[in-house]
């Protein structure tokens, strides 16, 4: 696939690391304003996508392999259920929220909501590397004749 | 009652487009829009008339937030909803790549009449 | 109030338009728009959250439908399937539209959700101790993640099994095995 005019290249090289922040920002504070783990995980997968429409694939390959996508896709999901069998192990049933009933933080701050704000960046991941790979594979397969 | 009529026709335009289309991309688009039909629907349920979102703010106490706040509970299930509709229409649009590098076209007509 | 059913209207027009316009990229163009008048009219319904996530799913949607499906060798078909199809879909349609407005009777009025008209719901428990007993002041995120997360478990597994299948239709080591095609 190859990448587009310098205009859309320099843009998108400038604007990429923002819309990541935004990604993380708008899944980590998930359980104060709107937002959560899914929203999140897409608009990190987005600027991933930008990257590699503008740029094409050989550059973005060297920031994020295929392979580390979807190391990171399983590896999320391990920890998510990770944090459900730990409620097993703190008392309560699966997936109870143990740090909340231990160390309950501030109200409204950052690390208020026990492990709200740890199962949210965990969703963010995994949604995000899982749509990246899907759309690596869709875009690079191109059974259909370019223009 | 004519505001759940109107996601009604919204999901009958979607039914129209899966029976009587030929292309293959249409179809997966009446897909799409049946399911923004269904999740419109489930969110016109838990509307208040005068209501306020359901997050909590500084100086509010719990029992006006109780009373003033729209359903919660529909609008948990939409966003998973709208999340796991994504990973359909990735699964529709590679199953249509694959039948166009096989059979040459998205009519589905000539689908049906060729024998692989 | 009224500017939900107008936002409701425009999406079914460009609902209109996406299914009937001939050339393929205007029709996925107008299923955008489906979309972002959909999103606009859940801001009006007090629902933040889910106006993000769709405004977001919604941008990704369309990537991945015109970079997968618009090229040079994709001609454009017109015509429907056959008229008897087209009749006995118009007798479904009405069919339909009377059972929907038969049960439409026992649902509360539009802008009285359950809320007001029961008393005993879930979400009025949702709503008092979200903040004690869970921790978080967005409601919508303790539902999913606290009273609920078995749910979001269960999501998260549909979501991996659908991207499982559409990675394992596009390898071509698994279909192409030994010897090219088929």
């Amino acid at each position: 696939m190859s990448g587009m005019s310098p205009i859309v290249k320099t843009v998108t090289r400038w604007v990429s690391p923002f819309i990541l922040a935004f990604g993380i920002y708008v899944a980590l504070t998930g359980h104060l304003t709107p937002g959560g783990g899914f929203p999140g995980g897409v608009i990190i997968a987005g600027c991933f996508i930008l990257l590699m429409l503008a740029h094409g694939k050989e550059k973005v390959y060297g920031i994020f392999n295929l392979k580390s996508a979807s190391v990171t896709d399983s590896l999320a999901s391990l920890s998510f259920l990770c944090m459900g069998l730990l409620g097993y192990v703190f008392g309560g049933g699966f997936l109870n929220n143990f740090i909340q009933s231990g160390f309950p933080g501030k109200v409204f701050g950052l690390l208020s909501g026990g492990n709200m704000p740890i199962i949210n960046i965990a969703i963010g991941f995994k949604v995000g590397g899982s749509l990246f790979v899907v759309f690596a594979y869709l875009a690079l397969f191109r059974a259909i004749e370019e223009d | 009652m004519l505001t759940y009529l109107l996601a009604f026709i919204l999901f009958a335009i979607g039914l129209y487009s899966v029976i009587n289309k030929r292309n293959l991309i249409k179809i997966i688009m009446g897909i799409i829009i049946m399911e923004h039909a269904v999740n419109a629907f489930l969110i016109l349920i838990g509307y208040r008339v005068s209501g306020e979102a359901p997050i909590l703010e500084k100086g509010m106490t719990v029992t006006e937030f109780v009373n003033s706040a729209m359903d919660p509970l529909p609008q948990a299930l939409v966003i998973t909803s709208i999340v796991i509709g994504l990973g359909v229409v990735a699964l529709m649009v590679a199953l249509a790549v694959r039948l166009y590098q096989h059979y040459g076209t998205f009519d589905i007509t000539e689908i049906r009449k060729l024998r692989g | 109030m009224v500017l939900i059913q107008i936002f409701l209207v425009f999406t079914i027009i460009a609902a209109l338009i996406a299914v009937e316009a001939p050339s393929a990229l205007s029709s996925i163009i107008s299923l955008g728009a489906v979309g972002f008048g959909l999103s606009i009219s859940f801001l009006w319904l007090g629902a933040p959250d889910i106006a993000i996530t769709q405004v977001v799913v919604e941008i990704i949607t369309l990537v991945i439908l015109i970079r997968a499906t618009i090229g040079k060798g994709v001609t454009e078909i017109r015509g429907n399937e056959s008229k008897p199809l087209l009749i006995g879909s118009l007798i479904l349609f009405g069919l339909g539209s009377a059972f929907f407005a038969n049960y439409l009777s026992a649902f509360p009025d539009f802008g009285k959700s359950a809320v007001d008209v029961f008393t005993e719901t879930p979400s009025q428990f949702y709503l008092e101790f979200g903040l004690e007993k869970a921790g978080g002041p967005n409601v919508v995120n303790d539902i999913l993640l606290d009273f609920r997360a078995y749910d979001t478990l269960g999501e998260a597994t549909v979501l991996f099994a659908a991207i499982l299948g559409a990675i394992t239709l596009l390898n071509k080591k698994v279909f192409f095995g030994k010897g090219g095609e088929k």
